[in-house]
């Protein structure tokens, strides 16, 4: 098998797609450079704002639970899904928490409650698309609707003040400080690495980049696609759930309208990172810078003293740019693809 | 490792039949797609399955390789009676069926590292797949099997650049990687240039001389009438005729199957 490696060492055929390093291309490639691109313009606008500490130090904090939702949503959309009812999840899975926390006095209960309400709602989207036949992108309308709901009605409208859980280990270990950055970072960083392995390492992000391929194809091939589409949307869910106890703990607050405001950001996130629009191939790499830039441009616009009416037009010309030039590079087939889909319906 | 080495256990042991239906039916809700399917298929056996389009042919094999439940009815593998209610793909494949389809057996996006293992991953005890030993396999079969090196395929190829009939390849590749006793073939040359056609039909040679069995589905009736040991023709959900390719020639073959589109209509020879 000598040759293998000559032939791997050697310029990467055109056939082949580079994996996490294949012939010296990295995973996520362009969006990094776009990343540090915009690092640099801000330095060059605002260079007395981002040469300085503060301001990353601020982004993470604020971007993590974002990012957390991105690595979820990529998973999802590598299946060729999308969940449209995280947002929710962090009203009702923040409550959860909020009341444990302040009713029963215990913060840890209320992480697991969290946890375990987001994989609830995730567990009744999944059964919704996967047993019942719902298109994921309608059914969690429905449902975001639903939990929304609810978790407005348990909390009366009211905003929940947790200040008593300062400095208390749950508060250290979530929302401290180590190694001189946020401990929110840390947590972010590491789901990124395994949500990296689940991915591109694991039986079960084989499986679901192969439902995304072509549903019929998995099913042929042996996944179990109902039961692998259940445990997607039950993963999502619980990943919402501990974005919003993040949210929750850091603000050490809770208030009945958290979570919004994070739907379109997280899945621009995925999108500009360069996941497939069609399903069946996405980055996590790519995500994670994709949440950094959306989480960064907000602040950075505002420091290069732009008016902070300008943010989401940019925030949209990105987007759109990105998804265009992913689809174009990665397969021109695909603006095909994508021109029948608009066109061929009139 | 208990699934293997009573996998070995039963590859020895000598049977009548590979496998073998009775009274099989399948519905799709109120569509009963097959009625009262009685069908054998001897251990060395090559069987052609024709039909016209609808008859059935896709949903059989889709029965026999657990990919669609029978509603009722009775399946036997190696001549012992399976649990329908446990039958799956993964547990055909276990059984060593391995089924070829140009089109609805690959992964489009995905490398052909995970496109030979998806469905039984050589994985660790939490998962994880062992990237660099089915990377190593696959181009061992790309080489060995299929001479695909030298056209630049490689493992972490993917399968939307590849041309039909090296589809085909890989799909067959991975049917001979994994040593099947049963061979599904679903119209394998539809689409593919009449050089790659030759290959696929030497595969299925191939599949009688090594001992095999293979159902074979095809359109084209002269490929089917030569390879074939047996025809089986299903119309509207049944099986209507079982034939020896010596008992009847091409021409007569081509009239009962078009007989058989008019049988009420007063048309038929």
């Amino acid at each position: 098998m000598s040759d293998t490696r000559v032939k791997s060492a050697g310029p990467a055929s055109p056939r082949a797609i580079p994996p996490l390093l294949t012939g010296g291309k990295l995973e996520g490639l362009p969006i990094i450079l776009v990343f540090f691109a915009l690092i640099g313009l801000f330095v060059a606008f605002a260079p007395r704002v981002f040469l300085r500490w503060p301001i990353y130090d601020s982004f993470l904090v604020t971007i993590p639970p974002l990012l957390i939702l991105s690595l979820g949503l990529t998973l999802v959309i590598a299946a060729g899904e999308i969940d449209l009812s995280f947002p929710a999840v962090i009203q009702f899975s923040g409550f959860l928490f909020a009341f444990c926390s302040l009713h029963l006095g215990a913060p840890w209960l209320g992480l697991l409650a969290a946890l375990g309400g987001g994989a609830l709602v995730g567990l009744v989207n999944g059964i919704l698309v996967a047993v019942v036949g719902v298109p994921s992108i309608i059914i969690t309308i429905g449902t975001s609707f639903f939990w929304s709901g609810v978790a407005t009605v348990l909390c009366g409208g009211l905003s929940y003040a947790l200040s008593d859980l300062e400095n208390t280990p749950i508060d250290n270990i979530f929302a401290g400080t180590f190694l001189f950055v946020p401990a929110e970072a840390w947590w972010a960083l590491g789901i990124a690495v395994l949500a990296w392995f689940v991915l591109n390492r694991h039986r079960f992000g084989e499986h679901l980049l192969f439902i995304g391929d072509s549903q019929t194809v998995a099913g042929v091939l042996g996944i179990n696609v109902a039961r692998e589409r259940i445990k997607l949307f039950t993963l999502m869910g619980a990943i919402a759930g501990f974005a919003s106890f993040l949210l929750t703990i850091q603000n050490l607050n809770y208030f009945a309208t958290q979570g919004q405001g994070t739907l379109l950001s997280a899945l621009a996130g995925v999108f500009i990172g360069g996941s497939s629009v069609f399903g069946g191939s996405a980055t996590i790499v790519g995500s994670v810078f994709g949440a950094l830039i959306i989480g960064m441009l907000d602040a950075g616009i505002v420091a290069t003293g732009v008016a902070g009416f300008w943010v989401e037009v940019i925030v949209g010309l990105v987007f759109i740019v990105a998804v265009v030039l992913h689809i174009g590079i990665e397969n021109p087939a695909r603006l095909k693809q994508l021109r029948r889909r608009f066109f061929a319906r009139e | 490792m208990s699934v293997k080495t009573s996998l070995r256990a039963s590859a020895h042991r000598t049977y009548t039949n590979i496998v073998k239906a009775e009274g099989l039916c399948v519905s799709f809700g109120k569509v009963q797609a097959l009625t009262d399917i009685d069908l054998a298929i001897g251990r060395n056996e090559i069987v052609g399955l024709i039909g016209d389009n609808g008859a059935g042919k896709s949903t059989l094999i889709k029965a026999l390789t657990g990919v669609v439940r029978p509603s009722s009815g009775r399946l036997y593998i190696r001549d012992e009676l399976v649990d329908l209610g446990r039958y799956s793909v993964r547990r055909a494949h276990a059984l060593r069926f391995e089924t070829v389809y140009q089109e609805k057996s690959l992964g489009e996006k995905q490398p052909l590292w995970r496109n030979f293992f998806v469905g039984r991953q050589i994985v660790n005890r939490l998962g994880f797949i062992n990237v660099r030993e089915q990377r190593r396999i696959a181009n061992e079969i790309l080489q060995s099997h299929l001479g695909f090196r030298s056209l630049g395929i490689d493992a972490n190829s993917t399968v939307s650049n590849l041309s039909g009939g090296e589809r085909q390849g890989i799909a067959i590749g991975r049917a001979m990687h994994f040593d099947a006793d049963l061979l599904v073939l679903d119209e394998p040359t539809t689409a593919l240039a009449i050089k790659e056609v030759r290959k696929v039909l030497d595969f299925v040679r191939w599949i009688k001389e090594s001992g095999r069995a293979a159902i074979y589905i095809e359109h084209n009736l002269a490929h089917v009438h030569a390879l074939a040991d047996r025809l089986v023709v299903l119309d509207r959900g049944r099986i209507v005729a079982d034939i020896r390719p010596m008992e009847m020639d091409l021409e007569e073959l081509a009239r009962f199957l078009i007989s058989l589109q008019h049988p009420h209509s007063g048309i038929a020879a």
